[in-house]
């Protein structure tokens, strides 16, 4: 099972990070959102990972850390209102600046690029 | 009809009575706060009567305390401002100023590392609203790349958070320090990374280099009393790194101890550098002040790299400063944008502006207090730092970077003194923009006298900040006072 786990962790981690670093509003923001479930399922395997453990003492033999469930739930709410925010953001920059570019406008190359003449130059 | 008190029409003016009411009250309890602490000593308050190390503690020692006072006081000056009109460019302005404000100060009061995460996103989130208020294509594509980043932040934060609760088995920073020099060698190895990765957060929030990129176009961006308002955000950054790696990876941490004032030693003057060609090198007011405020982080990180209790105290009477000082010019660059019509704030020749002896004085004060020119606290922020330097190598690096960065500190801002005031183009049509508001430029005055008042109440403030620094290094005090001690 942790090896599972941690698999799983760490391809939503680096996926993550990959997407962030593309250069369109919407890969970014769906970076952000894997990035916080990675997160999300890193601070809850923190307790370390436990088959059968309640969190209430008296319920069970074996206990489960309290704690990082409480603190993924505190996280979850904060990561999906700060995803709901980037959200918006992201479609009025759209709409303000009318490119769905991180930077708010097209790189400079990429319009030559699109219409690039035909046989190279 | 989920929330039936925003419905309507805002009332600006029961607005306004209201916020100022709190910010006074703010004032009052601030001070009342900061006179406990010193008279009896650092206090904590278990939320919800969960005793350390189980529940969140807010702890006030004299270092929070004052810094809370400095978050009022500035939050005073920049809702005065934002009377003048500011606050009818877009709805809500001061419910998120209050909201702002109370993020940066639960950052300065908390003990504990998770509720200083949840403080920070609301800090965060308030900024992001504030960044974009009244809406302009430069607020939003700057907002984009602030949201972007600071979301990243919040992750690594996370990331930080779960690796040292897995290593420790504890979030309170008091807990923390006693359990770290008592790790086996694999939980440190995880400290150690949880460490560095609460780094990269601080240093992002304190816009500390590499981390920096951000903050002179979000600062240039923003309209003036939220910059003046984001002056305190950086010093969030560097407050909790002061916070985290004195008392959790201090001196008492075992292998650990210091871990990061060797990275932080080169970064720092490296900030200090790059944030004066910023300064030379900016083409408006408001972008040169950002890179003034990389710069004064880059002197606080120095002070923080020194690890002495001196370099601590002399940190902390330069971060008044420079706060203060930072935000005052912030709201002089909007008041001289605003006076002269298309120029704005950039450096060009253009026509006089209207209340050219106020402006031009004021800002004259600004500049003598930044680049650090006696009477003023810029002068006094600076010395107290130089005299902290001990060893010959420390004196010559943070002699010559300090002082050449002043120099060109002074030029740059002579050069924009002159061109904004001096060289006018002689114009027949009047000019017709609207003359200051006398709230703009009370708010600017309060924030300004603060900085004769840092130097002639000198002596108290040194002591002061020297007792900060004093229960800051003394982690046994801190130990106490939370009831950690038990049996070792």
């Amino acid at each position: 099972m942790e090896l599972l786990y941690v698999v799983c962790v760490g391809v939503m981690t680096f996926s993550g990070i990959f997407l962030c670093l593309r250069g369109r509003t919407f890969p970014v923001v769906v970076g952000l959102t894997m990035l916080s479930y990675a997160v999300n399922m890193f601070l809850f395997s923190s307790g370390r990972l436990n088959l059968d453990g309640t969190a209430i003492l008296g319920k069970a033999e074996n206990y489960a850390d309290p704690l990082p469930q409480a603190l993924v739930l505190t996280a979850i709410v904060i990561g999906f209102a700060m995803i709901a925010f980037v959200v918006i953001l992201s479609m009025r920059a759209r709409a303000d600046l009318g490119s769905d570019s991180v930077d708010g406008r097209e790189p400079r190359d990429a319009d030559q690029r699109v219409n690039a003449k035909r046989g190279g130059q | 009809m989920l929330l039936p008190p925003f419905q309507g029409v805002e009332r600006y003016k029961y607005r306004r009575v209201a916020t100022f009411g709190l910010v006074i009250a703010q004032l009052f309890c601030a001070i009342w706060l900061l006179s406990t602490v010193i008279s009896n000593g650092p206090t904590m308050y278990a939320v919800g009567d969960w005793q350390p190390p189980f529940g969140i503690i807010l702890y006030a020692d004299v270092l929070s305390a004052i810094l809370v006072l400095l978050t009022s006081f500035l939050g005073l000056g920049v809702i005065l401002y934002t009377f003048a009109g500011e606050d009818r460019a877009g709805r809500y302005l001061q419910p998120l100023i209050q909201f702002q404000i109370l993020g940066i100060n639960g950052a300065f009061l908390t003990n504990d590392l998770f509720n200083l995460f949840v403080f920070f996103e609301v800090l965060l989130i308030a900024s992001y609203s504030l960044l974009i208020h009244g809406g302009s294509k430069e607020k939003t594509a700057s907002g984009v790349h602030y949201v972007i980043m600071n979301l990243i932040g919040s992750s690594v934060f996370l990331f930080a958070l779960g690796v040292l609760y897995g290593a420790t088995g504890t979030l309170n920073i008091a807990d923390m320090a006693t359990k770290i020099p008592l790790l086996n060698e694999s939980d440190r190895v995880l400290a150690h990374i949880g460490g560095s990765m609460l780094l990269i957060v601080f240093g992002l929030k304190s816009a500390m280099l590499p981390l920096h990129f951000w903050l002179p176009k979000t600062y240039a961006a923003a309209s003036a009393p939220i910059a003046a308002l984001f002056a305190i955000m950086t010093k969030v950054g560097v407050y909790c790194i002061f916070r985290v790696y004195t008392v959790i990876f201090g001196d008492a941490a075992g292998s650990l101890s210091n871990m990061i004032a060797p990275i932080i030693w080169p970064l720092a003057i490296v900030s200090i550098i790059v944030g004066t060609i910023g300064v030379l090198a900016s083409p408006n007011l408001r972008a040169m002040t950002g890179n003034l405020v990389i710069v004064s982080v880059g002197t606080l990180l120095i002070a923080f790299s020194l690890r002495t209790q001196e370099a601590s105290a002399a940190a902390f009477l330069y971060l008044i400063h420079s706060t203060l000082v930072t935000a005052a010019l912030f709201l002089i660059s909007g008041m001289v944008g605003e006076q002269r019509g298309k120029a704005k704030d950039w450096f060009v020749v253009s026509r006089k502006l209207k209340d050219q002896a106020l402006l031009g004085i004021l800002f004259f004060i600004v500049a003598m207090a930044v680049a650090g020119l006696p009477p003023f606290s810029g002068f006094l922020g600076k010395l107290v730092i130089l005299q902290a330097a001990v060893t010959n190598v420390e004196k010559a690096w943070i002699y010559s970077v300090i002082l050449i960065s002043s120099l060109f500190t002074i030029i740059a801002l002579s050069r924009a003194g002159t061109t904004i005031f001096w060289r006018n183009v002689v114009s027949k049509n009047q000019n017709d923009a609207s003359s200051l508001s006398m709230w703009k430029v009370s708010a600017t005055v309060i924030l300004l006298i603060a900085s004769p008042i840092l130097v002639v109440m000198g002596a108290a403030f040194i002591e002061y900040t020297d007792l900060a620094a004093a229960q800051l290094h003394d982690n046994n005090l801190l130990i106490e006072v939370m009831n950690l001690r038990e049996g070792g």
